[in-house]
């Protein structure tokens, strides 16, 4: 297919041009026999019991970042959901919309790693769409990807929040501000060469243990944009327990906060792409660490804090020093555009 | 060492809170001057860990936050031009003028750049002769040198349009207006960053004048405890000075470099300071071989300060006469996402800085 190195107008047409994009290109790299059937929807025999169902758009600028890029995003970001939610992921839809001019090598490199990254967590890509639309209509190329898995009853309730009562532990699987930072220093703002990396990662083989052994969990979310603070105000909002976390238990890294505190950053609101936060009764949470620091991904998961009956709908930050502040949603966004 | 934790270790924080906790034997008001040490003061939950005895206020030190919604005004109208281009700092997009702020009116069509040194603005002057740029130039003694080189390779490369709209302050005379107004301060917490500039000079008036304490302090827990003690025991010792904690950045003679451009360029002018109203010779404006450069001048800008919003009293918070909490508008009415206030808009406010951080 390479007569033309750029994405045209043509491309989105819906003829020929289109059908040699994707057959040439989207199916090739997928490769997927159900994608490969072209039918207007993916056809599939679904195991018995429960759904879930997610969708997220990605318009990260730029497309390539340290350590990963859009379409790695787009699968991880998906597969995360549906692990957060208890899930074990199995398919995924893809739907690019292209700026015309876009380099058919980008788009190549694009979804290659889409490809790669659904290979690593085991999931299919299974149906997709594709728009091309005119100079300056979007940003090169914006991707949305939904994807679906299946829940076990007994998991059914860790995404609601409805298990965690006071008393409960609160667990990271890693370093925080990650992504948020890699992406601030590929758009070169910084004024810095970084060699700071993407934590980006699909989850699902580093928690699928923790279900598999049934683990007393309580609630699970993977932190991306707004970050690990706003996640805890969004669990404790309305609620009649409080959240207290300890600072010098946050783990990040020496790089994140280095810039962090040269720009004025909390990396407790930097975006992450591969971790999660994990609430559990007290006594799995040893078991919970122990098992998360087996995988690659959760190789620094740490207990960060607890749920407590104290400062109702709150968080507590317990400082460095020994004091003591509030956590609060971010009024508007810290970063642009981070995934 | 990594020059964060150093200045964050528990130890030495609690041996510096044992010393206040023992010596702040009497009530001790305190101001810090400066928007970043509120922040950081917040950040690392200090106020709950000092004494009873020891009342911290927070003064005018945000520029943002003194900044009057006149000039916010002016800033957008000339932006609505179709031949000019106003560029500023971050901190200004989202405070509120009278009408508006300068987000709501970029968003409206209005041209505004964002940048983080004034010399972008010189750089899209020379790129662009037929537009004509006006740089918005906010903040005090940090700020100032940076607006001022720019205003000098301005006049040396004859670049005539690239403008200034001034409304750079200098420190010492708020921090005397807040005693004139009745403002009990036992001890200053100087701004460590102004003082870079500045040296220690400017703080002796204060001294002599008011027999206030003046402790310049860095930005980092450690900094700020012992600059609390070094204020406890001027006070105890009934020896009120200037002394300087933040010795690892600020010299009793300052920058004189940046203090010899600064003059070059400006020169002292009344200026008005939300909450202190007109003081003498706290602000700077440019000096007649540059005022071809003064946006005020060459677009005649009226620039009178409209009444504040109904209900807001960040005159008196800027004053210390008034805590956040104690607003009526605080947190329900006014907060981050809404600010009716400059105080709350800024990033360095006492409002945001107790919504942010203080358990309100």
């Amino acid at each position: 297919m390479q007569t033309t190195n750029k994405i045209l107008l043509g491309h989105g047409s819906g003829g020929r041009m289109m059908h040699n994009l994707i057959t040439e290109l989207f199916a090739r790299h997928f490769n997927d026999p159900v994608l490969d059937q072209q039918t207007d929807a993916a056809l599939l025999s679904f195991p018995f019991g429960n759904l879930a169902f997610t969708t997220d758009a990605f318009v990260v600028q730029p497309l390539f970042f340290t350590g990963g890029d859009i379409g790695k995003l787009s699968v991880c970001g998906t597969v995360n959901d549906l692990v957060a939610s208890g899930a074990t992921p199995l398919w995924i839809s893809a739907a690019f919309i292209i700026e015309e001019g876009l380099e058919v090598s980008v788009l190549e490199d694009i979804v290659k790693s889409m490809a790669s990254s659904a290979r690593q967590a085991g999931v299919r890509i299974v149906c997709g769409d594709t728009k091309v639309v005119g100079k300056g209509q979007c940003d090169r190329l914006f991707i949305t990807t939904s994807g679906i898995g299946q829940v076990q009853s007994q998991h059914l309730r860790i995404a609601t929040g409805e298990l965690i009562t006071a008393g409960d532990h609160i667990i990271i699987s890693g370093t925080l501000g990650d992504h948020g930072m890699a992406v601030l220093a590929a758009r070169n703002e910084l004024g810095f060469a970084s060699k700071l990396l993407t934590d980006c990662a699909p989850l699902n083989l580093m928690v699928q243990p923790l279900l598999d052994e049934n683990l007393d969990i309580r609630f699970m979310r993977d932190p991306t944009r707004g970050g690990l603070a706003t996640v805890l105000c969004e669990i404790a909002e309305n609620k009649d327990f409080g959240i207290i976390i300890n600072e010098e238990q946050l783990p990040v890294s020496e790089a994140v906060r280095g810039m962090c505190e040269l720009y004025g950053f909390d990396p407790l609101y930097i975006a992450n792409e591969g971790k999660m936060l994990i609430i559990s009764s007290p006594k799995d949470s040893s078991r919970i660490i122990e098992i998360l620091k087996k995988s690659p991904e959760g190789r620094q998961a740490t207990l960060i804090g607890e749920v407590s009956n104290d400062h109702t709908a709150k968080v507590l930050l317990k400082t460095q020093i020994g004091g003591t502040r509030m956590i609060t949603m971010l009024a508007g966004e810290q970063l642009p555009r981070i995934c | 060492m990594d020059l964060i934790d150093e200045f964050r270790n528990r130890d030495l924080c609690e041996t510096l809170l044992a010393h206040i906790h023992s010596e702040a034997l009497h009530n001790f008001t305190i101001m810090e001057v400066c928007g970043g040490h509120t922040m950081a003061l917040h950040r690392f939950g200090i106020p709950a860990l000092l004494p009873s005895t020891i009342h911290l206020l927070s003064g005018p030190g945000c520029p943002v936050c003194v900044t009057g919604r006149g000039f916010i005004d002016q800033a957008i109208e000339l932006a609505m031009h179709n031949n000019i281009s106003v560029c500023t700092y971050g901190d200004l997009l989202r405070v509120p003028g009278s009408l508006t702020t300068l987000e709501k009116a970029r968003a409206a069509g209005a041209s505004i750049e964002i940048i983080y040194s004034p010399l972008q603005c010189l750089e899209f002057a020379r790129e662009n002769p037929a537009m004509k740029f006006v740089f918005l130039g906010i903040g005090f003694e940090t700020t100032a040198p940076a607006s001022a080189v720019t205003l000098v390779k301005a006049a040396e490369e004859r670049i005539d349009n690239f403008y200034l709209l001034s409304a750079h302050k200098v420190m010492p005379p708020a921090m005397a207006a807040i005693i004139h107004a009745g403002v009990k301060v036992d001890g200053y917490l100087c701004p460590g960053h102004v003082s870079t500039i500045t040296g220690t000079n400017m703080y002796e008036p204060l001294v002599i004048d008011f027999k206030v304490g003046c402790v310049i302090a860095g930005f980092e827990p450690l900094d700020l405890l012992q600059s609390i003690l070094m204020l406890v025991r001027q006070f105890n010792g009934a020896e009120p000075r200037v002394e300087i904690q933040y010795t690892r950045a600020v010299k009793p003679e300052g920058n004189p470099k940046a203090q010899q451009i600064m003059n070059q360029v400006f020169e002292p002018c009344d200026a008005w300071w939300r909450g202190l109203g007109v003081l003498n010779n706290s602000g700077m404006q440019l000096r007649p071989i540059y005022q071809h450069m003064d946006a005020v001048l060459a677009f005649g800008l009226n620039m009178a300060e409209p009444p504040d919003p109904p209900g807001c009293r960040c005159g008196e918070v800027l004053k210390g006469l008034l805590k956040p909490t104690q607003c009526s508008l605080f947190s329900k009415i006014c907060n981050p996402t809404n600010p009716i206030g400059a105080c709350m808009v800024s990033a360095e406010g006492a409002c945001q800085s107790f919504y942010k951080y203080a358990n309100h």
